[in-house]
C-alpha cells in the first residue's frame, strides 16, 4: 500500500515536471565529462617554417582530419568524415590549405589551415577502382594557378588549388595500366605516370602538365615479372621486387629507353634472411628493406647499382626524408633497445654520421613504435633541431623532442570495442578521516561561500570560485566507492588490444594495459580483441578478492581461429592469467551462476558448436552439472537466414576434456532467402533488473508483463530493400519483426511493416521492444513499440487469494508451459536517423525508463518511454490521464532540453552504455565513438536524494538557530513564571 | 492558574465538619434544643433532596444523550469536508481523511471518560453510550469509505501484485550472432 502511495506521488511529481532532466548552464561539467580524440594517425603533415605556427595536420584511421598544437597536443580543429569516407592522403597546398583525398580518391577537399573551414570540395569522376595518389607539386603552375595532381579511379586529374576546379583530366581506364606512381620532377612541365601492365610489363606515360596532353608512351617488358609496388628512390629511379621476391629491380624511366637492372638480394646482404618487404619511406637515394625484424638500408647509385649501407636489428620504424637547409635531407629511425627507444636522425647523403641520437625511456604500456614523422625547427642558436611524432602499437600519439616525451595522447580510446564496469575499493576508515581533518578549514570555507551564494550575498568573484569548486570537487574523483555508487571504473577494450580503466568521476585513465596475450607473437599472428566481461565481482563472502574482468580474443581474422582469454585484475591493472585456447571463440555466454569465489561461469561456444565451460574448476563443473538440462544456447546465422536453438548433450567425443560439451540442434527457424534477410537482433541486457511483473493500468486493473530473459527480437527485410537508400520501391520492400523464445524456438509475435526499410536499430527491455526504421511510403523514419503481456496469469485477480498468498505468480516457470501472450504495438514518426539505441537501467528497476537515442548529429537524446506506449490514444479517459498516458500524436517530440549531451557532440558515435548506480533514481550514461562522454541522468528526477547544490550549511544554521530560539524562549518563560508566582 | 488552584487545595490541611446528618436524638449526648423538631425537618429535607436528585439525574441523562448525539454534527461536517476535498490524492484530502479516521477512534477510546460526569445510579448510560459508539463507528466508516475512494485501500488485485517480482525462469538460454 505504501509503495502505491509512493508511486502515485511519484507519478504526480513526474507529470507535473515534464522535462526535469534538462540542465542549467552552471551545471555543465558537474556530473559529465567529455574527451576528444582523433584515432590512430595515418598521415601527418607539419606546417612549413613559413607558416610559423607550431602545428601538425593529421589524418587518422577513424577518418578524422585534425590540426594539433605541437606544444600542448590540443586539437585546434577537427573534422570527422563519414564512416565510409576514409582519408587516402593529406598534404598542404599554397601553405594555407590542407588538401585531403578521401573515399577511395573520389572526394578532394581543401580546408583552411588556421581554422579548418572548408574552402572547396570537388568530386572526381571515375569508375575503375585503382590506387589513389595525391601529389601537390610546389612550383607547377597552369595559368598562374597552382595545380594539384590526383590519380584516382583510373583518371589523372589536375585540380586548381584555388577553387578545386578540374583543369584537365586524362583517362587511363581504357589502357590496361595499373598506375603506381605519379612523378612530377620539379622545374619541368612533364608528368610521368608509371605503372604495370599485367605483371611483367612496365609502362611510362609522359603528360604535359599544362594541358594534359599525352606526350610520349614508353613500354618495356620485364620477363621475370614484378611483385608489389614500386618505390621512387630518386627523381629518375624506381625500385621494385621481382615476382620471386628474391631480386631487387631498379627501373630507370626517364631516359629514352626504360632500363631494368636486377640485383639478387642474397648477393647484397650476404645470406638469405627471409622474405623482403620494401618499406614505403621516401628516403632520397636510399631504400629500406625489411626482413622479419632486420632492417637493411640500401643506397641506389647511378646505373642502378645497389650497395648496402647499414643493417639494423631492432628497428621499428623509419620516417620519410625531410629536406632542411641547403638541400640537406634527414630522416628519423626508431629502434627498440632494452626497454628504451633509440631515436636516430640521419642525413641521407652522409650515412656514417648520426645527426642526432637520443635514447628515451618509455612506458612499455605503449608497445612498439609503428610510425614516425619527422619535423625540423630552428633552435635559438640558429642550428637545426628535430622533433618526431611517433604512433605506437596501442594507437597513442607521442611527440619526442630533445630526448623527452613532450606530450602523449591516448588515441586508442577513439576505437572502443567493448565496455564493462567494475566497482572501486571500499573506503578505509582511517584514510577518509585524516583527509577530512586536513581539509576541515577548506570545507568550512567552501560551505560559507556556498551559503553566501544561497543567500545572494556572493560577489561575482565568489560565484566564480564557487563554480570552480563545484567542477573540481575532489569528491567525485576519489578512488573509493561512494555511498551512491556514482564512482566506478569503466573497463574499456580498444581495437589495439589495450585495456583502459577510466574513472567515472572525471574520466581520467587509472591504469592501462596492452594485453600481452593480444599482441603479435609466434603462436598468435593476427590477434584481435573481441569483448570484455565481468569475471569476478566480489561481494558478500569474497570481499577480500579484487574484482577481475575476462577479455576474449582470437588469433586471426577468421572466426574459426583459436581463441585467447585473458583475466585482468581491475584494481591493479595486472594480467592475472592468460589462456591460449585450442578451440575457437564464436560466442561467449555469461551464465547466471557464480562459484564460491564469486567467479561468473561462462560458456564459450566454438565454431564446431561445442560448448566449453570456464572457469575450469571442479566446483564450476559441479554447479554446471546441476543446471545442465536447463541450459540452452542459440545461434543466429544472419548470412543463411537461419536461427538455431541448441541443447547441451554430453561430453565432447574424441577429446578428453570434462569441460567440453557437445550440443544438438533442438529447433530452427529458417527465413525464406528470397523474401527475408536478417538485419538486426536484440536481446535483453543480462544485468537488467525488473522490479515487478504487473502493470497497473487505469481503474486499478492489472496486466501481467511477459518478462523473459530468453526473448529475442529479430528484424528481417526484403533482400531487394537491403541496398542503398532510394533504390527499392515501397511495393518491393518490407520489414518483418519477430519475437522469439530462444528456449523453445516459439515465435511469440510476428508483424510486417509494408513499405519499410532498414537500417533497423532495436532495444529490448522488460516486456517491450522499441525499434527504428525507415518508412518508404511516408518518406520518414519511424519508431515502433511492441509490448508483450502474459495472458496465462491474467486470472490471478481474486483479492482474497492474493491476500493469503494462494497464487503461483512468483513460483518458477518453465517456458515449455507455453504461456499465452498478447501484444500491443504502435508506431510513430521520428524525424532523425539513429546511430545507436539504448535504454536506461537502474539498480532496482523501479524508476521509469528513458530511451537513449544516438542521433545522426552525434548527440544522445533522452526520450521518455511514456511516449512509446502502445496504449496511447487520441482522447485518453480521465483514468488513463491519471495513469500518465500522453494523448496520441503521430510523431515523437524532440525536446531540445532533453539532449543529455547538451551542447557537446560525441563524434563518430558508436555505442551507448548505461550503468546503474546504487541510487535508484540515477543511472550513468557512457557514450563512445571517436569522443567519449559520460553523464549521470535521473529519468524521474532525483526523488531519493537531495540535489547537489543543496546547502547543508543553511540547514545546519537553521537548526542551530531554532535550537537557540527554543532555549531563549524557555529561559524567558521560566523567568516570567517565577515573577508570576512572587506577585 | 491550574497550578495556583492546586496549591490552594493542597494547602487545606484540616477541617471541621459542622453538618449533622444523624436523625435519632438518642444517639447524641446533647439533647436537642427546645422547639427543635428533628423529625419534621428530616422529612422536609429528604423530600427536598430527593427532588433535587431527581432533577439532577434527569439533567444528567439529558446531557448524556446530548453528548451521545454530538458526533452526528461532526459526521455531517466531516462529510461536507470530504466532499470538498475531492477524490484525488493530495495533502488536503489525505489530511482530512486521516483526521476523519482519527477522531472516531480517539473518541471510542475515551467513551468511559466522556460519560464520567453523567455517571449516576439512577441514570442509564447504556443507551447514550451505544448511540455514541454507533455514531463514531459511522464516522469511522465514512473515513474508510473516503480512504477507499482515494484508492488507498488494498481492495484490488493490483494492490497485491504490483510489487511482486517477476517469476524465475527454469531454463536459461544465451547466444546470438557469432562474434565476427
Amino acid at each position: 500500500m505504501d509503495i502505491r502511495v509512493f508511486l502515485l506521488l511519484l507519478l504526480v511529481l513526474v507529470s507535473s515536471v515534464e522535462h526535469g532532466f534538462s540542465l542549467y548552464e552552471d551545471q555543465v561539467g558537474l556530473m559529465d565529462w567529455h574527451q576528444r580524440y582523433i584515432g590512430k594517425v595515418k598521415h601527418a603533415v607539419f606546417h612549413t617554417q613559413k607558416t610559423g605556427r607550431k602545428r601538425v595536420v593529421v589524418s587518422t584511421e577513424e577518418n578524422v582530419v585534425a590540426s594539433l598544437d605541437l606544444r600542448h597536443a590540443e586539437i585546434f580543429w577537427r573534422h570527422v568524415l563519414g564512416t565510409n569516407d576514409a582519408v587516402d592522403a593529406v598534404d598542404i597546398a599554397l601553405g594555407k590549405y590542407v588538401i585531403t583525398l578521401s573515399s577511395e580518391g573520389s572526394i578532394l577537399r581543401a580546408w583552411n589551415l588556421p581554422d579548418g573551414q572548408m574552402v572547396w570540395e570537388s568530386f572526381l569522376q571515375g569508375s575503375n577502382p585503382s590506387k589513389s595518389l595525391l601529389s601537390v607539386p610546389i612550383n607547377l603552375k597552369v595559368d598562374k594557378d597552382n595545380v594539384i595532381l590526383v590519380f584516382s579511379k583510373g583518371f589523372l586529374h589536375a585540380v586548381s588549388s584555388i577553387d578545386g576546379d578540374v583543369l584537365w583530366d586524362k583517362d587511363f581506364s581504357a589502357e590496361s595500366i595499373e598506375v603506381q606512381q605519379i612523378i612530377q620532377p620539379p622545374e619541368s612541365y612533364v608528368i610521368y605516370a608509371v605503372g604495370f601492365v599485367g605483371s611483367s610489363q612496365f609502362d611510362v606515360y609522359q603528360i604535359n602538365a599544362k594541358s594534359g596532353e599525352l606526350l610520349k608512351h614508353k613500354s618495356a617488358a620485364f620477363p621475370d615479372g614484378f611483385y608489389g609496388e614500386v618505390l621512387l628512390v630518386s627523381s629518375d629511379m624506381l625500385v621494385s621486387l621481382d615476382a620471386t621476391r628474391s631480386n631487387l629491380v631498379t627501373i630507370s624511366f626517364r631516359k629514352e629507353e626504360i632500363s631494368f637492372s636486377k640485383t639478387h638480394i642474397s648477393y647484397l646482404v650476404g645470406e638469405s634472411l627471409g622474405i623482403p618487404v620494401i618499406l614505403p619511406s621516401k628516403l632520397s637515394g636510399i631504400l629500406a628493406v625489411k626482413f622479419n625484424t632486420l632492417l637493411v638500408f640500401i643506397r641506389v647509385k647511378s646505373e642502378g647499382k645497389l650497395e648496402v649501407v647499414d643493417k639494423i636489428a631492432n628497428a621499428a620504424a623509419v620516417s620519410d626524408a625531410l629536406s632542411f637547409s641547403e638541400g640537406q635531407q634527414a630522416f628519423a629511425l626508431v629502434e627498440h633497445v632494452d626497454g628504451k627507444i633509440l631515436l636516430t636522425v640521419k642525413l641521407s647523403h652522409d650515412w656514417n654520421s648520426d645527426f642526432l641520437k637520443e635514447s628515451i625511456a618509455m612506458d612499455h604500456q605503449w608497445g612498439l613504435v609503428q610510425k614516425v614523422f619527422i619535423n625540423t625547427y630552428i633552435r635559438t642558436d640558429r642550428s637545426h633541431g628535430f622533433r618526431v611524432l611517433i604512433v605506437m602499437e596501442d594507437h597513442s600519439l607521442l611527440l619526442l623532442q630533445q630526448g623527452e616525451i613532450v606530450w602523449s595522447r591516448e588515441e586508442g580510446l577513439a576505437s572502443i570495442i567493448d565496455v564493462t564496469t567494475s566497482e572501486l575499493p571500499v573506503e578505509k576508515k582511517g584514510v577518509s578521516v585524516a583527509k577530512v581533518e586536513q581539509n576541515l578549514f577548506e570545507w568550512l570555507k567552501g560551505h560559507v561561500l556556498k551559503l553566501k551564494g544561497t543567500l545572494m550575498l556572493a560577489s561575482p568573484e565568489d560565484i566564480a570560485v564557487i563554480q570552480d569548486m563545484r567542477l573540481k570537487s575532489s569528491e567525485k574523483s576519489k578512488m573509493t566507492r561512494d555511498h551512491n555508487g556514482f564512482r566506478k571504473l569503466l573497463i574499456v577494450l580498444t581495437r589495439a588490444g589495450k585495456l583502459y580503466a577510466l574513472h567515472t568521476g572525471d574520466g581520467r585513465v587509472i591504469w592501462s594495459l596492452l594485453l600481452p596475450s593480444l599482441r603479435k607473437s609466434g603462436s598468435c599472428k593476427h590477434p584481435t580483441g573481441l569483448s570484455v566481461y565481468q569475471w569476478q565481482v566480489p561481494h558478500h563472502h569474497a570481499m577480500d578478492e579484487n574484482p577481475s574482468v575476462l577479455v576474449a580474443g582470437r588469433c586471426g581474422p577468421h572466426w574459426d581461429a583459436p581463441g585467447v582469454l585473458s583475466f585482468v585484475d581491475t584494481y591493479t591493472g595486472k594480467e592475472l592469467n592468460a589462456l591460449g585456447l585450442t578451440h575457437s571463440v564464436a560466442q561467449v555466454i555469461p551464465l547466471p551462476f557464480t562459484d564460491s569465489t564469486e567467479q561468473h561461469l561462462h560458456l564459450l561456444i566454438d565454431s564446431d558448436q561445442c560448448a566449453h565451460l570456464y572457469p575450469r574448476t571442479s566446483e564450476a563443473i559441479g554447479i554446471f552439472q546441476r543446471e545442465f538440462s536447463n541450459i540452452y544456447w542459440y545461434s543466429v546465422e544472419a548470412d543463411n537466414g537461419i536461427i538455431k536453438g541448441h541443447a547441451l548433450r554430453s561430453n565432447c567425443i574424441g577429446v578428453v576434456d570434462e569441460y567440453c560439451f557437445n550440443s544438438s540442434d533442438l529447433w530452427s527457424i529458417v527465413f525464406p532467402s528470397e523474401s527475408e534477410k536478417i538485419i538486426a537482433t536484440a536481446t535483453r541486457k543480462l544485468n537488467e533488473v525488473v522490479h515487478t511483473q504487473a502493470k497497473v493500468i487505469a481503474d486499478q486493473d492489472v496486466m501481467f508483463k511477459y518478462i523473459s530473459k530468453n526473448l529475442l527480437f529479430v528484424a528481417t527485410i526484403a533482400p531487394k530493400a537491403s541496398g542503398e537508400f532510394g533504390k527499392p520501391t515501397p511495393e518491393e520492400s518490407w520489414l518483418v519483426v519477430y519475437l522469439i523464445d530462444t528456449v523453445t524456438g516459439r515465435i511469440l509475435h510476428r508483424m510486417t511493416h509494408h513499405g519499410s526499410q532498414g537500417p533497423v536499430h532495436a532495444v529490448l527491455s522488460e516486456n517491450w521492444v522499441v525499434y527504428h526504421y525507415f518508412n518508404l511510403r511516408a518518406h520518414r523514419y519511424e519508431m515502433s513499440v511492441i509490448e508483450i503481456y502474459d495472458l496465462s496469469r491474467a486470472e490471478n485477480k481474486d483479492v482474497w487469494k492474493l491476500l493469503v498468498g494462494k497464487h503461483n505468480l512468483t513460483s518458477p516457470i518453465s517456458l515449455y508451459s507455453r504461456p499465452e501472450v498478447m501484444t500491443k504495438s504502435q508506431s510513430y514518426f521520428f524525424t532523425q536517423s539513429v546511430k545507436a539505441l539504448a535504454v536506461t537501467s537502474t539498480a532496482k528497476g523501479i524508476t521509469s525508463k528513458q530511451l537513449l537515442i544516438g542521433t545522426i548529429g552525434d548527440q544522445v537524446l533522452a526520450l521518455d518511454k511514456r511516449y512509446l506506449d502502445p496504449r496511447r490514444s487520441v482522447n485518453p479517459t480521465q483514468a488513463e490521464k491519471e495513469e500518465g498516458i500522453i494523448p496520441l500524436s503521430d510523431s515523437l517530440p524532440i525536446i531540445p532540453q532533453s539532449y543529455v549531451t547538451h551542447a557537446l557532440k560525441v563524434e563518430g558515435l558508436r555505442g551507448i552504455v548505461t550503468l546503474p548506480t546504487k541510487l535508484e533514481s540515477t543511472t550513468l550514461v557512457f557514450a563512445h565513438g571517436v569522443d567519449l562522454f559520460l553523464t549521470r541522468i535521473a529519468p524521474s528526477r532525483t526523488y531519493d536524494s537531495l540535489t547537489e547544490d543543496f546547502s547543508y550549511a543553511l540547514l545546519l544554521l537553521t537548526i542551530v538557530a531554532l535550537i537557540a530560539a527554543i532555549f531563549v524562549t524557555w529561559v524567558l518563560s521560566e523567568k516570567k513564571e517565577l515573577q508570576e508566582k512572587w506577585r | 492558574m491550574e497550578k495556583g488552584k492546586g496549591v490552594m487545595v493542597g494547602g487545606r490541611r484540616w477541617a471541621v465538619d459542622f453538618t449533622d446528618y444523624s436523625t435519632s436524638p438518642s444517639s447524641r449526648d446533647v439533647p436537642d434544643p427546645p422547639g427543635f423538631s428533628r423529625a419534621s425537618q428530616d422529612q422536609d429535607d429528604s423530600t427536598l433532596s430527593r427532588q433535587k436528585k431527581d432533577a439532577e439525574s434527569n439533567w444528567k441523562s439529558q446531557k448524556a444523550w446530548e453528548v451521545a448525539q454530538a458526533p452526528f454534527k461532526n459526521l455531517l461536517m466531516m462529510g461536507f469536508m470530504m466532499w470538498m476535498a475531492g477524490s484525488t490524492v493530495h495533502l488536503f484530502s489525505i489530511g482530512i481523511t486521516f483526521s476523519a479516521l482519527w477522531q472516531p477512534i480517539s473518541a471510542l477510546q475515551g467513551v468511559g471518560k466522556v460519560f464520567e460526569p453523567y455517571k449516576d445510579v439512577k441514570v442509564d448510560l447504556l443507551g447514550p453510550k451505544l448511540l455514541f459508539i454507533a455514531l463514531n463507528l459511522g464516522g469511522l466508516a465514512l473515513g474508510v469509505w473516503k480512504l477507499n475512494t482515494l484508492g488507498l485501500l488494498p481492495t484490488h488485485a493490483s494492490d497485491w501484485v504490483s510489487s511482486l517480482p517477476p517469476a524465475q525462469e527454469v531454463e536459461y538460454s544465451g547466444g546470438g550472432i557469432p562474434i565476427r
